[in-house]
């Protein structure tokens, strides 16, 4: 990276980074996670909504800051860690690699684009699913199995869910 | 150093990030220990919330139901429910009692011994995983709940405890494709590993080899070899069986999730029941009256098989064998005086002097 592509890129990041208030990020982060342990006892089908991962991609998008976007990862993905049976670390690691991507990927596109929004929900659907399964695999030697199919169809839900949940979560925003 | 990590900050803060948590991962398997401070953490800060939503929205749930639909009727039905569970349980007990033993002697035995000593709880939360069964409880070790107990309904078995919080536990449901549980057949007494399948309703019976017999419809019951669960606990009844490369398939349906899954029982203190023979058909059969007891109480003394003369070559070669074995004071069957040399001639016997 040149210096004049970072002078270039700064004043652009600090213009479109938005802001939100500390409470509702914790707040919208827990009911992402309360969403995948309770609501799926009433409807199962709805575990299939990976909700803390949609959280996830949309505030690194929107804060605009590889680290920030990790971080935030990091600490969703222990979350679920401990809401599970297996080792710590898991969706840790997966977590934090797509905040820092889809950060990554807001510094150079427009986030607010409804139909980005949902290439992105997809991709980053598959990606995590995929990077879940090679380091299940690789790292605790788990044979899970992974559907192309299934994974496809599910990422194409996520997506289509994550367009109305960002519009919805646009208006948490802090503006001004 | 100081340049790279300035030009290159945000890549050094991932490559940080994941080589904590890679260390994180490395030392939880290798020393197969836990980092209880960021579960407890997590787990406190997301199940009070899901309780206080499991609250408020049972509460509500009564509330239409108790006062706009069926007044009175919620109480009765939660009685008789839980009347029912409590029947199906003794039920349960006593079919297991009355097929080993006669109904007096079965009926003495229910009244003297007591069932386990289980402790209620109710499923607040499911685990995060999809691929797992998991499932929260509204108890934990201030109720007495430890790791690796069974979670059990009126029906059969439902998981094990596998983490416990101060008021919370973690439960491995039989349906987790890591779940495993020792059980034996009802009619052939065949041991084997139960094991989850991921998914609801039916599990797959291991370690049962070709040459076992095992029919469909067979029910198998937890054996107690786990140690987890009770011994006599109904599992599941066998749906479909058939012939594997050295071990047979065997797939069944669970009995513990028959009436869903929304309260269990935890086995504080198990008691090992016997299991239960095939079911009793209508068809009358003649039993002979039971042996009177020994009179004398002393070991029984055995006969030998051939009271009469020696008829056929194998009569005769095994008599032969006997007067060797007297002779010299050896026993069959027990190595420590050697075999007797079988091609001596036998010794004539003494014949008893004519008075």
């Amino acid at each position: 990276m040149t210096g004049f592509s970072e002078d270039y890129r700064e004043p652009l990041r600090k213009e479109r980074t938005s802001m939100f208030n500390v409470a509702v990020i914790t707040g919208i982060s827990l009911l992402a996670i309360l969403f995948r342990v309770y609501v799926s006892r009433f409807v199962p089908y709805l575990q299939y909504l990976e909700l803390p991962l949609l959280v996830t991609v949309y505030f690194s998008l929107m804060w605009r800051s590889p680290i920030a976007g990790l971080l935030f990862g990091a600490a969703i993905g222990l979350a679920q860690d401990s809401l599970s049976h297996h080792e710590l670390g898991m969706f840790g690691i997966v977590k934090t690699l797509v905040g820092y991507f889809a950060a990554s990927v807001s510094l150079r596109v427009d986030v607010g684009n409804p139909l980005l929004r949902l290439v992105l929900g997809f991709f980053f659907f598959f990606f995590h699913q995929l990077l879940y399964w090679v380091l299940a695999r690789a790292l605790l030697g788990e044979a899970l199995d992974f559907e192309v199919t299934q994974v496809l169809v599910l990422a194409t839900l996520n997506a289509i869910v994550a367009v109305f949940l960002y519009q919805l979560l646009d208006r948490l925003k802090i503006t001004g | 150093m100081e340049f790279f990590l300035s030009r290159y900050r945000n890549l050094s803060v991932l490559v940080a990030a994941i080589l904590a948590q890679l260390v994180l991962l490395a030392y939880q398997v290798r020393t197969h220990g836990d980092v209880r401070l960021i579960r407890v953490w997590a787990v406190g800060a997301v199940t009070p919330m899901a309780k206080v939503i499991e609250t408020g929205r049972s509460g509500a749930s009564h509330f239409f139901s108790d006062y706009f639909v069926l007044l009175g009727v919620r109480d009765e039905n939660k009685r008789m429910k839980a009347e029912l569970d409590r029947v199906k349980m003794e039920n349960q007990y006593l079919r297991t009692e009355l097929s080993t033993a006669d109904r007096a002697s079965s009926l003495a035995i229910f009244q003297k011994s007591s069932p386990s000593k289980t402790v209620a709880a109710h499923i607040i939360a499911n685990g995060n995983d999809v691929a797992t069964k998991e499932v929260f409880i509204d108890r934990g070790s201030n109720s007495g709940i430890a790791p690796g107990m069974a979670v059990i309904t009126p029906d059969g078995i439902a998981g094990k405890v596998t983490r416990v919080f101060s008021a919370y536990a973690q439960v491995l449901l039989v349906t987790d494709a890591n779940f495993a549980a020792g059980v034996i057949s009802q009619n052939n007494r065949v041991h084997g590993t139960f094991k989850g399948q991921g998914y609801e309703g039916a599990g797959k019976i291991e370690h049962v080899q070709n040459e076992q017999k095992i029919d469909q419809g067979e029910w198998f019951y937890t054996s107690g070899d786990d140690r987890i669960f009770p011994k006599g606990l109904p599992v599941g009844e066998v749906t479909t069986v058939r012939q594997g490369k050295a071990e047979k398939e065997i797939y069944i349906t669970l009995s513990g999730f028959r009436n869903g899954l929304e309260e269990v029982l935890i086995v504080v203190e198990g008691v090992h029941a016997p299991i239960p023979d095939a079911p009793l058909t209508d068809q009358a059969v003649h039993l002979l009256a039971p042996p009177p007891p020994d009179a004398a109480g002393g070991a029984p003394v055995l006969q030998p098989l051939q009271t009469g003369p020696a008829t056929t070559d194998a009569d005769r070669v095994k008599e032969r064998y006997r007067k060797f074995g007297e002779q010299n004071n050896h026993v069959y069957g027990e190595r420590s005086n050697g075999a007797p040399n079988y091609n001596a001639p036998v010794k004539p016997e003494a014949k008893p002097e004519k008075p």
